[in-house]
C-alpha cells in the first residue's frame, strides 16, 4: 500500500468538496478498495471517509418504503430491515463474513457495482431509488455494467429506497473460493408485478430477466419459468463455471426463490 | 488404562498454551538488532528472456541498500536437488540449473529476478516499483503433453527436452504385465487427473539471514520442517559454507505439509546478503508470493489399467504417469511421482504384476514437489478409483471385490519391490463399515431421494509408506542423503530431562507425544522431561519432519537413546545400592533389586552422575546424556478404510459431504487424541483437493487461482463432523515402539473415497458417468449430469 491521506468530513458537503480534489477517491467502508490498494493495484493520494457522516447512516421504514443511508453497514441493515423488509435483510445478512458485514456498507457496494455483489440485485430486484448528493436515479438507470454506474465524478450514493414488495427472497449460488455469488437471484413480487434481477452471471453485471419477470407476473409459481431459456452470450466463463451453467443457475436459481416464497 | 501422561493417554497439547495464547515464536516474530528488508521482484510472465536489468533508479530510492540480480551470484551454487532418477534407458535424469536469481530467463511467474535490500519494507517495495526490468516474452510450456512434443517451447535452452525422465518400474515386468493384461478377462480402464495444490500453511514462509563478522558465523532464521538438512544443502551446495559456521533455527513454524521441506532460493538469498551487506536480512512472504513462490503438489496425469480374471482376480496392473516437475527441480521433485509412488501400486492387493510409468516433464510452472502423502495420494487415488470402476463394470460390490484381492499373509513382499511387515485390511473394512453404518445406506438414501438428492456412499482402501527410510536402501534409490533420525537424551543433575531430537514440529504436537515416550520408559513425570527441537546448534545431525517419520524415525532414536541412558543409570544404581547390575529394575522412576524393598529413587541416581563422590569412577563415566542415530529396517506401512458418504444436487451439481468415516491402522498409538486431530486434518485436505481446491494455469502460464479469491480452501462448513478409529492396530513389527505413523493418512485415503461417493451417487440416480476429474466443484459434476443425459438420449 502506498502512503496516502485519510480525511473524514462529517457532512456530505464537506465530502463532496473533498472529492473535487484530484485523485481523492470515496472510502465507504473499503470491503474492495482497501484489498486492492493493498495489491498496489490503486493507489489513490487522498481517502474521503464517508463513515464519519452521520446524516449517511440510517435505516429508515416509511410507509412502504425503506430508507437506507449510503454509509450504512450491511449488519445495520440485516439487523434493522428483519420485520419490514426481510428479503433484503437476508440478503444483507449474507454478505461476506462477519467482518466484511460490519465494515461494508450499502453505498460502497452500489457504486463500486461488482459484478458479483449482492447487494446490486437487492436494489435492481426491488425497482429501488438511488440519492445521490445531486440527484436521484432508478436502479434500472443506475448499473451500467461491470464496475460501472451512472454516477459521476466526485458523486455520492447519500441513500437508497427501496419499495417494500409483497414477498421478496434471495438465492445464492456461492463461488466456493470467494464465496462471492456465482450466480444469485433476487425475486420480488409487487402489485405491479414481479421483479428479478440476477447477480455474480453476467459480463454485463447486475441485470433483470425480464421474460422471467413477464411469466411470474401472470403466473407465480416454479413452473412458469420452467420452459424458459436463459442467453448464455454475456455469461461469464471462468474457473468456477461456464456462461451455459451459469445461465443454468439463473433459472435454477430464479425457480428456488420463487417455490420458497409460494 | 494407559498411566497419565505415558503412553497411549490422550495427554493435552502442552504446545497449544503458547500458540492459542499468541505467545508462539514464529520466525516472522524474530527481528534482529539492526535488519533490513529483502523484497523479491518475481516474474510476471511464464517465460521469456531478460534482455536488461537496470538497477540505478532502484538504488538511487530512499533506504536502499543495494538491488541484488544474478550477477552477484556468479560462483554461487544453484539449489540443490535431494534424488537423482535414471532413466528406463539408464540415463540419469535431466537436471537444469536452479539458480537463486533468474538468470538470462525467466520460467515461471513467480521466478525471482532481483531483490530490492533497504531499511523498511515499505522501502524495498517501493524501490522495486522503480527498477527497469526489460522482458522479451517467450511462448511457454505448460500443457504437459504439449511440452513433449517437438517443437514445444523449451523451457532449459541446455536440456535436450522438456523430458526430465521416463522412469519405468519394476521394467522387468513390464512385457509380463504387457501379456497379463492381453489375455485377462476384465480390463478397467481409467484416465484421471490429479490436480495440482497450493499447500497454504497458515504462516508463510520467512527467512532472516544474520551474519558475525567476528567469529565468521551465519545463522539463519527459517520456516523449516528440517533445519539441518537445510544445512547441509545451503552449506555444502549453495554458498560454500561450513556446518560449523552456519546455524539454522527453524523455531515454532505454523504448518508445513511438504512445502517447508524444501530449501528455496530465498533462504540462501538472506544468508548470502546478511554477509554482502553486514547486516541482517529479514524476507518475509505474503500470501500472494506464497502462490507463486511455494513449491506445488501434486499434479498428474495418468492412465490406469487394471486386468482380472473370469474369477475377479486382480491378475495385472500398468499405469502411464505425466508427472509435473514445473520449471526447476525442487529438492525431493524426482522422488515423488518415482518411488514414492510406484512402490506404492500394489495397494492392499495382491496383483501379482504390476508396472509403472513415469514422464516427468519440465513447464513453465512453479516447481513442483511433496505435499501431504506425496507420491501416495497419487497412487492410492488412481488404485482405488479404477478398483471401483471395475466392481461397477463387473457388477460386484466394490467392498467384496476389494476383500477378495485383499493380501491377508504377512510379511508380504509386493511386486513393486516393498514388503508390508503388518496389517489386516479386513479388520479395518470391517470396522469401516461397522462405524459407517454401511448397512443403514440404502434406507438413507431412499430419504435422500424423496428430497430430490442423490445419495452416494465410497469406499477406499489405502496403504502407505511411512517412516522414511532405510538409508541404505534410499541411497540405491538415488536419494543424496540419509534417512535416519537422531536424538540426545540429555539427564540433568535433579533428573529433570531434555531431548534433543532432529525431527521437528510445525503442528504434530512432538513436544507433548514424546515426552510421553520418555515418561513412560523412566517412570518420571512428563512435566519433568522437555522435547528441544528446530536449532543445529541444538540439536544432533537430524534429517527432519515428513513422510510420516517422527515418531516411527525420530521416536526410535529417542527410544534408543533413553536405553542407553537408562542402563547406564542402572549401572550406577547398582553401585549405589552394592548389587548386581543384572538386578536392578526401573519401574515408576525407582531402581529396584529385584526380589527386594530397597530402592534408590531416580533424581537420587541423576545426582550421583553429576556430583560422584560415592560413584566408581574408574568404571563409569560420571553424566548421564546420551545420543542414538536410528537408520530403520524398513518402511512403516500403515492402512485403512475410508468411507465417503455424499448427497448430490442434480440440479445443480453441488455436493454435500454428509459423513466421513475413517478405520486406520496406525499400529501403536502414543496419543488417541493428537492421532484424532492428524486424520481430521488430512481428511480435511483430501476433502479439499476432491472437492475444491485447484491451482491453475491458462495457456500463457499466468497462475490464474493465484489468491483465495479463485483457490478455495475447505472451512469447517464443507467437511462433516469425522468419525475415526485407530483400534484395528497392527504393530509395526520392526521398530521399538510398534508405530506406524499418522500425519499422512487422511490425506492419500480420503480423496478416492469422496470422489467414489460422487459417482455412486450420480450412478444411483441413473446418470452413467465413470469419471469425473478433481476437484468436484458443482459446475464439473453438473457438466457431468448433462453429458450423461445426453449421451442417453
Amino acid at each position: 500500500m502506498h502512503n496516502f491521506e485519510l480525511v473524514k468530513p462529517t457532512s456530505i458537503e464537506d465530502a463532496v468538496a473533498a472529492l473535487k480534489e484530484e485523485e481523492a477517491q470515496p472510502y465507504s467502508g473499503g470491503q474492495t478498495l482497501l484489498p486492492t490498494m493493498k495489491a498496489r493495484l490503486a493507489a489513490p493520494t487522498k481517502l474521503v471517509s464517508l463513515l464519519g457522516i452521520d446524516e449517511l447512516r440510517y435505516v429508515r421504514i416509511e410507509g412502504d418504503q425503506v430508507h437506507v443511508g449510503g454509509a450504512t453497514t450491511h449488519a445495520t441493515v440485516a439487523r434493522e430491515t428483519k420485520e419490514a423488509y426481510p428479503g433484503l435483510a437476508s440478503l444483507a445478512a449474507r454478505i461476506g463474513d462477519p467482518a466484511v458485514r460490519n465494515r461494508g456498507t450499502i453505498g460502497g457496494s452500489l457504486a463500486n457495482n461488482d459484478p458479483s455483489a449482492c447487494y446490486p440485485a437487492a436494489a435492481l430486484g426491488s425497482g429501488a431509488t438511488i440519492k445521490t448528493d445531486r440527484r436521484e436515479i432508478a436502479a434500472d438507470d443506475f448499473f451500467e455494467g461491470m464496475f460501472m454506474t451512472a454516477l459521476e465524478e466526485g458523486e455520492i450514493v447519500t441513500g437508497v429506497t427501496f419499495p417494500i414488495p409483497q414477498a421478496a427472497r434471495y438465492e445464492k449460488f456461492i463461488q466456493p473460493a470467494s464465496r462471492f455469488p456465482l450466480t444469485a437471484v433476487f425475486v420480488a413480487k409487487y402489485d405491479a408485478g414481479v421483479r428479478v434481477a440476477v447477480t455474480g452471471a453476467s459480463e454485463l453485471g447486475v441485470f433483470r430477466w425480464t421474460e422471467a419477470e413477464e411469466a411470474l407476473s401472470k403466473t407465480f409459481s416454479a413452473d412458469a419459468v420452467k420452459d424458459l431459456k436463459v442467453d448464455d452470450a454475456d455469461m461469464i466463463s471462468d474457473l468456477h463455471g461456464s456462461g451455459a451453467y451459469r445461465a443454468h443457475l439463473t433459472k435454477v436459481m430464479t425457480a428456488r426463490a420463487v417455490t420458497a416464497l409460494s | 488404562m494407559p498411566k497419565d501422561g505415558g503412553i497411549g493417554d490422550s495427554t493435552r497439547r502442552r504446545e497449544d498454551i503458547r500458540f492459542l495464547t499468541g505467545a508462539g515464536r514464529y520466525s516472522d516474530d524474530i527481528n534482529v538488532h539492526g535488519q533490513t528488508y529483502a523484497h523479491f521482484v518475481r516474474s510476471d510472465v511464464a517465460h521469456g528472456r531478460i534482455r536488461s536489468i537496470d538497477v540505478a533508479g532502484a538504488e538511487a530510492m530512499p533506504g536502499v541498500l543495494k538491488v541484488f540480480t544474478s550477477k552477484d551470484f556468479e560462483g554461487a551454487g544453484g539449489v540443490p536437488c535431494g534424488w537423482l532418477i535414471t532413466s528406463r534407458d539408464g540415463t540419469p535424469m535431466q537436471e537444469p540449473k536452479h539458480p537463486i536469481l533468474a538468470e538470462g530467463k525467466v520460467r515461471h511467474v513467480g521466478d525471482p529476478i532481483a531483490v530490492v535490500v533497504a531499511e523498511t519494507k515499505a522501502q524495498a517495495r517501493d524501490a522495486a516499483d522503480a527498477l527497469e526490468i526489460d522482458i522479451e516474452m517467450l511462448d511457454a510450456a505448460c500443457d504437459m503433453k504439449a511440452a513433449l512434443e517437438d517443437g514445444a517451447p523449451r523451457v532449459h535452452d541446455d536440456l535436450s527436452s522438456n523430458l526430465c525422465y521416463d522412469w519405468g518400474f519394476v521394467e522387468d515386468n513390464r512385457e509380463a504385465v504387457d501379456e497379463a493384461i492381453k489375455a485377462a478377462a476384465h480390463v478397467t480402464t481409467l484416465e484421471l487427473v490429479n490436480n495440482r495444490l497450493v499447500a497454504n500453511p497458515m504462516e508463510p514462509r520467512v527467512a532472516i539471514g544474520e551474519y558475525n563478522p567476528a567469529t565468521d558465523e551465519h545463522t539463519l532464521y527459517t520456516t523449516s520442517q528440517n533445519p539441518h538438512v537445510i544445512r547441509l544443502l545451503m552449506g555444502a551446495f549453495v554458498l560454500n559454507i561450513p556446518e560449523h559456521k552456519l546455524r539454522v533455527v527453524a523455531p515454532d513454524v505454523g504448518g508445513g505439509f511438504g512445502t517447508k521441506i524444501f530449501h528455496y532460493a530465498e533462504e540462501a538469498f538472506v544468508t548470502f546478503a546478511a554477509k554482502a551487506l553486514r547486516r541482517p536480512v529479514k524476507w518475509t512472504s505474503s500470501r500472494s508470493e506464497a502462490f507463486m513462490s511455494d513449491a506445488h503438489g501434486r499434479d498428474h496425469v495418468t492412465k490406469i489399467e487394471l486386468a482380472l480374471d473370469a474369477d475377479n482376480n486382480f491378475t495385472a496392473l500398468r499405469t502411464t504417469t505425466l508427472a509435473n516437475m514445473g520449471a526447476y527441480l525442487s529438492t525431493f521433485a524426482p522422488s515423488v511421482p518415482t518411488w514414492l509412488h510406484g512402490t506404492l501400486m500394489a495397494g492392499n492387493y495382491k496383483t501379482p504384476l504390476i508396472y509403472v510409468n513415469v514422464k516427468a516433464v519440465f513447464t513453465n510452472t512453479v516447481p513442483v514437489d511433496a505435499y501431504r502423502g506425496a507420491g501416495r495420494p497419487e497412487a492410492t487415488f488412481q488404485l482405488e478409483r479404477v478398483v471401483d470402476k471395475a466392481a461397477r463394470e463387473l457388477g460386484v460390490s466394490p467392498v467384496e471385490l476389494r476383500r477378495q484381492n485383499f493380501i491377508t499373509a504377512f510379511p508380504y513382499a509386493t511386486p513393486v519391490a516393498v514388503e508390508y511387515d503388518t496389517g489386516n485390511y479386513h479388520a479395518t473394512m470391517d470396522k469401516l463399515l461397522e462405524l459407517s453404518d454401511y448397512s443403514g445406506f440404502e434406507t438413507r438414501a431412499t430419504d435422500s431421494k424423496s428430497r430430490g438428492k442423490l445419495r452416494g456412499f465410497g469406499i477406499a482402501h489405502y496403504i502407505e509408506a511411512c517412516g522414511i527410510a532405510p538409508s541404505n536402501l534410499v541411497g540405491q534409490l538415488g536419494a543424496r542423503a540419509g534417512l535416519y533420525e537422531s536424538a540426545t537424551v540429555r539427564v540433568n543433575a535433579t533428573g529433570s530431562i531434555s531431548v534433543m531430537t532432529g525431527s521437528h514440529s510445525h503442528g504434530q504436537g512432538h513436544e507433548t507425544t514424546f515426552a510421553q515416550v520418555i515418561s513412560e520408559m523412566i517412570g518420571i513425570d512428563a512435566s519433568q522431561v522437555d522435547i528441544v527441537h528446530g536449532d543445529t546448534a541444538r540439536t544432533p545431525m537430524g534429517m527432519g519432519t515428513y513422510g510420516s517419520r517422527s515418531i516411527a524415525v525420530g521416536g526410535s532414536a529417542m527410544v534408543r537413546a533413553a536405553e542407553k541412558v537408562i542402563a547406564k543409570a542402572k549401572r550406577i544404581a547398582a553401585h549405589l545400592m552394592e548389587a548386581s547390575e543384572g538386578d536392578i529394575e526401573l519401574k515408576d522412576g525407582q531402581f529396584t533389586i529385584a526380589g527386594t524393598d530397597k530402592s534408590v529413587a531416580w533424581g537420587d541416581v541423576t545426582l550421583a552422575a553429576y556430583v560422584p563422590h560415592n560413584y566408581p569412577l574408574e568404571e563409569i563415566e560420571p553424566g548421564l546424556e546420551e545420543t542414538a542415530f536410528y537408520d530403520p529396517a524398513n518402511f512403516t506401512y500403515p492402512s485403512g478404510g475410508y468411507g465417503c458418504e455424499v448427497e448430490v444436487d442434480p440440479e445443480t451439481g453441488h455436493v454435500k459431504v454428509l459423513a466421513f468415516t475413517a478405520a486406520d491402522d496406525f499400529g501403536n498409538v502414543i496419543n488417541p487424541m493428537i492421532v484424532d486431530g492428524q486424520v481430521h486434518g488430512g481428511v480435511a485436505q483430501g476433502i479439499g483437493q476432491a472437492m475444491m481446491e485447484n491451482c491453475a494455469y491458462d495457456a500463457e502460464g499466468q497462475l490464474i487461482s493465484a489468491s483465495y479469491m479463485d483457490y478455495a480452501m475447505p472451512r469447517a462448513g464443507d467437511v462433516p463432523m469425522f468419525t475415526v478409529d485407530a483400534s484395528c492396530a497392527t504393530p509395526c513389527t520392526h521398530n521399538p515402539l510398534g508405530v506406524k505413523g499418522c500425519g499422512e493418512a487422511g490425506a492419500i485415503g480420503s480423496p478416492p473415497a469422496v470422489v467414489n461417493a460422487v459417482i455412486d451417487a450420480l450412478q444411483r440416480g441413473g446418470y452413467d458417468v465413470g469419471h469425473i476429474d478433481m476437484p468436484l466443484i458443482p459446475s464439473r459434476v453438473w457438466q457431468a449430469i448433462q453429458d450423461a443425459t445426453a449421451a442417453k438420449r
